[in-house]
């Protein structure tokens, strides 16, 4: 009998691994690429040492008034003197302790659904969902337990804007995931009202909502009744975001295979465990993407709140610059603003590579 | 003895189909569908495709609606009302051509999952027959590994654990093993001769007339959304009365 041998295995070219292989297949692997890189590396020379120069060599980085900004660079003190205005707003200095404890809160209480090992982690995630927003609620507006009462006109700052998208987060998921099975329903009547709900709210601007919210609606309501300002902004944004939500959700159900509905099925699953254990799990993890970016637009939307005079971050900074004492600050002030929506937003988009990762299984076809 | 009375239907026949018709708009895929099925008996269903064999055994367990006549199964009637359709489905185990398994959880979580959320079984329980049955298709060693980690072959087999998972009466088979690679076909039909052999009901819709032969108590051969011939494996292959049939068979067997 004949014994085929099988060659051995030989190392590739050496131009083709390494540092030298990636510049050339990513910086150098045509003319026109060639040219890119160096008309690229050409404009990070122009702009890169200028920024740093302003930002850091010759920013002003001590000092306690507008008068210690001597320097050509940025003027770091506007943001250090104003900081507290900044994350906080009007809120009583003396109580702010009570947004950190809530802050400190969240860390404390999320960090156990981080790890991987934490048994019962549904019952522990869903308990820490109900609990904390009442918690959150008792610490920043008080009013029980003996904590004084801050009226949600004085909240302000990097705290109001991470409210409102907090909020509006956890209240836009759900109701969107149930729009999305809503409009895929066989039931005529509830496809209709979502249906409706979906493209009503996706056919209106933000602002108008916002607007509406806070102009219209009081006109509407019997005399003597009101609500909160804060509480119709985020009624608000949750509606408006949820109809975005369940379009994106739905892009996901629609992709899942009908053989895994009638595998459900089969096995006699009903409606609502099968969506919950089998068609809900790959769906929405096939839009993280999608679903993200739902809601860092919506972070960075919070700071339309201005039209209805709320203080976000974005709107204290601006207020902060028609300081007389700090005229001219207008560029720090916007920068910092800048960088600080970056710094979360970056962290959303980062997050959700990862969980990407975490839960892809393998199984693309 | 309590059993006899309560269901005098299951003691006669696992399946019973009446005059069943159904229609995909104005397309009538099955006409005038009358079957019988004695518990422990292996049905094969085989056709052309397009014949309607598929949609036969996806009535049993109401994934297609039929439109006319009657499909009781195991003494509950199949009707508009969800109680009675998921006390089929809990009954009635169902293996795909395209496996179907849930590709977010492991092949151990495929197995636990309708036995824990649709029988209530403790988790510890429900794992425990999962392995018994993955030992069964020979391959508990990936029990904690995704289906997508799988072969075709070793992907069917797991879907055929799950489906037994939840001690089903009947089971049914709509193309198990023409999505699959020629050298894992045979691995796919053990299983299911093994099967077979412990006496399950089984409604089989294949193209492997080896199948059909050893296994099959009776062979029905479907065209144009008729029943047109049935009969026992011997007398299907080697004898079919109708020229159909004889012209199909000519075509498949070479």
């Amino acid at each position: 009998m004949q014994t085929h041998t099988f060659k051995p295995d030989l190392p590739p070219p050496r131009l083709s691994v390494g540092a030298l292989g990636w510049l050339r297949s990513n910086l150098f692997s045509s003319v026109p690429n060639t040219l890119l890189t160096i008309v690229a590396v050409y404009l990070i020379w122009l702009m890169i040492p200028p920024l740093l120069d302003w930002a850091f060599f010759s920013a002003d980085w001590v000092g306690t008034t507008r008068a210690d900004c001597t320097s050509d660079g940025a003027c770091w003190v506007f943001i250090q003197q104003r900081f507290g205005q900044f994350m906080y707003g009007f809120y009583p200095t003396e109580l702010r302790w009570r947004v950190d404890l809530t802050l400190w809160a969240a860390i404390i209480g999320a960090a156990p659904l981080f790890v991987p090992q934490m048994p019962r982690k549904a019952m522990y995630g869903l308990g820490f969902l109900v609990v904390y927003p009442i918690l959150a609620y008792v610490l920043l507006h008080g009013g029980h337990f003996g904590l004084e009462t801050v009226p949600t006109s004085r909240w302000g700052g990097l705290m109001l804007t991470l409210v409102i998208a907090s909020v509006g987060i956890a209240g836009a998921l759900p109701l969107g995931i149930l729009l999305a099975l809503g409009r895929r329903s066989e039931m005529p009547a509830i496809r209709v009202i979502c249906v409706t709900f979906i493209e009503f709210w996706r056919g209106v601007p933000l602002i108008t909502v916002l607007f509406m919210s806070s102009v219209m609606l009081p006109l509407f309501l019997p005399e003597g009744m009101s609500f909160d300002k804060l509480m119709r902004a985020l009624i608000g944004v949750i509606l408006f975001q949820s109809a975005y939500i369940a379009e994106v959700v739905r892009g996901g159900l629609q992709a899942i295979p009908k053989g895994q509905y009638e595998a459900a099925a089969a096995m006699g699953l009903g409606y609502w465990r099968m969506m919950g254990l089998v068609i809900l799990p790959q769906a929405l993890k096939m839009v993280i993407p999608g679903i993200v970016n739902t809601f860092i637009a919506l972070f960075k939307d919070t700071s339309l709140v201005i039209i209805i005079g709320l203080f976000d971050l974005l709107n204290s900074i601006k207020q902060a610059t028609t300081d007389p004492a700090w005229l001219g600050m207008s560029t720090e002030g916007y920068v910092f603003a800048a960088l600080v929506y970056w710094i979360f937003c970056f962290g959303m988009s980062r997050y959700s590579m990862h969980l990407e990762r975490k839960l892809d299984t393998g199984h693309k076809r | 003895m309590s059993e006899a009375i309560k269901k005098p239907e299951a003691v006669e026949s696992m399946i019973q189909m009446q005059g069943v018709h159904k229609w995909y708009g104005q397309f009538h895929v099955l006409k005038d569908i009358n079957l019988d099925v004695k518990s422990g008996e292996r049905i094969v269903l085989c056709g052309p495709s397009g014949s309607g064999k598929s949609t036969t055994i996806r009535c049993l367990n109401r994934l297609e609606e039929h439109q006319q006549g009657r499909i009781v199964v195991d003494g509950t009637e199949l009707t508009h009302d969800l109680k009675q359709i998921e006390a089929v489905r809990r009954e009635v185990g169902m293996v795909f051509q395209h496996f179907n398994l849930f590709p977010h959880l492991t092949v151990l979580q495929n197995c636990t999952l309708a036995p824990m959320w649709v029988r209530k079984m403790p988790k510890r329980q429900a794992e425990e027959i999962a392995m018994h049955y993955l030992e069964r298709v020979r391959i508990p060693e990936q029990a904690n590994k995704f289906p997508g980690q799988l072969s075709g072959g070793q992907q069917q087999r797991v879907a055929i654990a799950r489906a037994l998972c939840m001690k089903p009466k009947i089971m049914l088979f709509d193309e198990p093993t023409s999505a699959l690679d020629p050298e894992m076909v045979k691995e796919v039909l053990d299983t299911m001769i093994g099967l077979a052999e412990d006496g399950m009901t089984m409604l089989c819709v294949t193209h492997e007339m080896g199948f059909a032969r050893t296994v099959a108590n009776r062979v029905i051969f479907m065209d144009k959304g008729e029943i047109v011939e049935q009969a026992e494996p011997d007398k299907f292959f080697t004898n079919p009365e109708n020229e159909r049939t004889q012209l199909f068979l000519s075509q498949i067997l070479h």
